[in-house]
């Protein structure tokens, strides 16, 4: 009988204590839970003064009429801004321009990189030394390297202009473009080369084994078991490479200036933000950018799909 | 048809290291052969070799009677189980089992036809639409087999195929691994590092030792006359009981007592000097309670009293354990490399650790003392610096050897 009656109490006395717990921590929890914010605390408020702000402020400036030659003007005229630029062929032009650099640029960067990563990973020996020469381009401060390719195709000064009769091809459209996309290239390979290593490092040497037993000749294991294995580590690869090429502006800025054509979106943000002053337009051309990058990160994350292979999606 | 022979084969690595060395085997058509060994030994590199996935070095391996030392993996006509089963983890189980027929452009309806004739043999139908990471570990294991059945290949080559399942498993498994094999009737080779898995599943063991055959026969044949101490020692579950003794006028002298000599043995010690120092080897089931042991079989052996210091009953056995003062200090380099092999070295001990294995009825404790009985004609005496084991007969020797 006692001892029912103490069950009872317990389960009363129990009861009240789970309820409390499933809405409130314990005073352990709640200490750790405080030292957590407090320690991301000075974290938080940095970004908030270095990212929150300025792209808040960004926003707020394309909002605006705001033009620093003519401070008296300055009006809130919501998307005006962004109706005057999505009309303007100056827009459309630099986003073609940046979409052709990007487009060829990242596509040739791959294909290179890939054959780049495929030497590192054979290569039976000095593969640190091997590793560490290729990746000098990367290291090599861009606006130096742009410096060396625009003297390089200087006339009557550069070897590489030498080579195609003194030349000047950094004032013509097209071969000006054709030369951003190279010095893109050569900057951007070994790159790429190192995060398609990391990846093909993942393929286990028993599957190529299994392959070659199956049949599958060098090609037929390159196309069915490395690459659909490799397509995370691919994606992941574009994905960095098209965001960093389509925000492409040091090459431009030394190469040509943006001049004849060759300017990107981004050069064409900065001419207007620093050289015109117009801090309405030029925001607004951040902002763009901005959402044109978010488009691209989109497609890449949902549109091709990220999941590493063997994951069954919705299958039991 | 699909005989597979490997005619002197070495492997020799750039840095000059000798992995195997003049290896030689004819694996008859059908035949379920093993190449077991400590790791390290060898027997996987004489497997890739005749896959076609390593260089041979010298010698040459024939497939069928065909020289196919280089020919690609593929022109070999044989299908390999891995360790990792090498699964393609973007295909599914379906395509897994294909792969190679689509490969090598089968028409759709061929292939299908015998990925189910495989999923069936398996018991994997229902399991075809799964990729293999959804799949357990035994269900892997037998989409790998299946990878091979489909194939139809002129020989099965497996290395090391149960290793990654858990015990249990690996039990059912390997029942399962003979079934299919008796009822293709292809050729397997068959790579592990574990004993009982060789002697369970093989027609003929091939034992390996740092790249050097050591003995080729049928469990049996391994189990009752190894060639050498390496062999004896490897071969068994537990362990052969080594013991230093001496080969005297007459008879030898060992830590349990002096056996009579045997006519070979006999023969052996006349060849030689007396007071030879040799290792005696004797399996813990020819121990005995020599209480159970009836007269007439009391005299075909020897009586000992000896302290039993740990008894372990299964059930069916009882085994004991007991440690003999060592007479001389006999060492090889054999048993130094099994018991490394094996974890012994580290539990450490002095003296000469025996097993005996005795009958369930048995009445001995632990700590007490007991009389037991060794049956002298299952003695095996083997010759410190060679390993040789010299009581096998002249005639025992060369059908080991070959």
């Amino acid at each position: 009988m006692s001892t029912t009656t103490q069950a009872v109490t317990g389960t009363e006395a129990g009861e009240p204590a789970r309820k409390k717990g499933r809405t409130q921590l314990s005073e352990g929890a709640r200490a750790e839970r405080r030292l957590g914010f407090l320690l991301c605390g000075p974290a938080v408020l940095v970004m908030i003064a270095v990212t929150a702000y300025p792209v808040g402020y960004a926003i707020f400036l394309s909002l605006e009429r705001y033009n620093l030659a003519l401070p008296q003007a300055t009006k809130f005229i919501g998307f005006g801004n962004y109706g005057a630029v999505l009309s303007s062929p100056y827009w459309w032009h630099a986003l073609l321009v940046t979409v052709v650099i990007t487009v060829f640029s990242v596509a040739i960067t791959l294909v290179l990189g890939m054959l780049l990563a495929m030497v590192l990973h054979r290569t039976p020996f000095g593969r640190g030394t091997v590793r560490t020469a290729s990746l000098i381009p990367y290291g090599i401060v861009t606006v130096a390297a742009a410096y060396s390719w625009q003297y390089a195709w200087t006339p009557s000064q550069g070897y590489l202009s030498a080579l195609f009769n003194n030349s000047a091809p950094l004032t013509s459209q097209t071969e000006a473009i054709i030369i951003i996309i190279i010095a893109e290239i050569w900057k951007t390979t070994p790159f790429m080369g190192l995060l398609l290593l990391a990846g093909l490092s993942l393929v286990p040497e028993d599957l190529q084994k299994a392959a070659r037993v199956d049949g599958a000749t060098g090609w037929q294991r390159f196309t069915r078991i490395t690459l659909p294995l490799m397509k995370p580590a691919i994606l992941v690869a574009l994905l960095f490479r098209t965001l960093d090429s389509f925000r492409i502006f040091d090459n431009i800025f030394i190469l040509t200036s943006g001049n004849n054509g060759t300017g990107a979106v981004s050069n064409l943000g900065y001419d207007n933000l620093f050289s015109a002053l117009n801090l309405g337009i030029g925001s607004t051309i951040s902002i763009l950018i901005f959402i044109c990058v978010a488009i691209i990160a989109t497609i890449f994350i949902l549109g091709f799909g990220t999941a590493a292979p063997g994951s069954d999606l919705g299958k039991g | 048809m699909s005989e597979i022979v490997l005619d002197h084969i070495t492997k020799r690595y750039p840095d000059g290291a000798l992995a195997v060395s003049d290896f030689n085997l004819a694996i008859k058509d059908g035949e379920f052969v093993i190449l077991v060994g400590p790791s390290g030994c060898g027997k996987s590199t004489t497997l890739n070799m005749i896959a076609g996935l390593e260089d041979i070095s010298d010698g040459e391996l024939r497939i069928g009677g065909k020289v196919v030392n280089n020919a690609a993996p593929k022109d070999r006509d044989i299908a390999m189980v891995f360790q990792s089963y090498a699964l393609y983890p973007h295909m599914t189980v379906r395509e897994n089992m294909g792969f190679a027929l689509k490969l090598a452009k089968a028409p759709k309806d061929v292939i299908n036809a015998k990925v189910m004739e495989a999923a069936e043999i398996l018991d994997l139908t229902q399991h075809l639409d799964r990729k293999p990471a959804n799949l357990s570990g035994g269900q892997r294991q037998r989409v790998a087999m299946g990878r091979a059945i489909v194939r139809d290949p002129a020989a099965f080559l497996m290395d090391e195929p149960l290793s990654n399942l858990d015990a249990k498993l690996r039990v059912q498994m390997r029942t399962q691994v003979s079934r299919i094999q008796r009822r293709l009737g292809t050729t397997m080779v068959y790579v592990t590092h574990d004993q009982t898995e060789a002697l369970t599943l093989g027609d003929r063991i091939a034992v390996m030792r740092s790249g050097l055959l050591q003995q080729v026969g049928s469990p049996q044949d391994l189990y009752e006359r190894p060639i050498n101490l390496f062999v004896a020692g490897f071969i068994g579950s537990p362990a052969m009981n080594f013991l230093s003794g001496t080969l005297e006028e007459g008879k030898l002298r060992t830590s349990l007592g002096d056996f009579p000599l045997s006519d070979q043995l006999r023969r052996e010690a006349e060849s030689v000097k007396a007071g030879r120092q040799v290792i005696v080897g004797i399996r813990p089931e020819n121990f005995e309670d020599a209480t159970l042991v009836s007269p007439d079989l009391r005299d075909k052996g020897i009586t000992f009293r000896t302290t039993i210091d740990v008894v372990e009953s299964l059930g069916s056995d009882v085994f004991v354990y007991f440690t003999r003062g060592r007479e001389t200090g006999v060492t090889a380099t054999e048993l130094e490399e099994l018991a490394r092999d094996s974890g012994r070295s580290e539990t450490g001990g002095s003296g000469d650790s025996v097993v005996a294995r005795l009958d369930a009825a048995s009445r001995v404790r632990e700590g007490g003392e007991a009389e037991l009985w060794a049956d002298a004609r299952a003695l095996h005496v083997f010759d410190p610096s060679t390993g040789r084991n010299l009581s096998l007969s002249a005639a025992d020797g060369p059908a080991a050897a070959q």
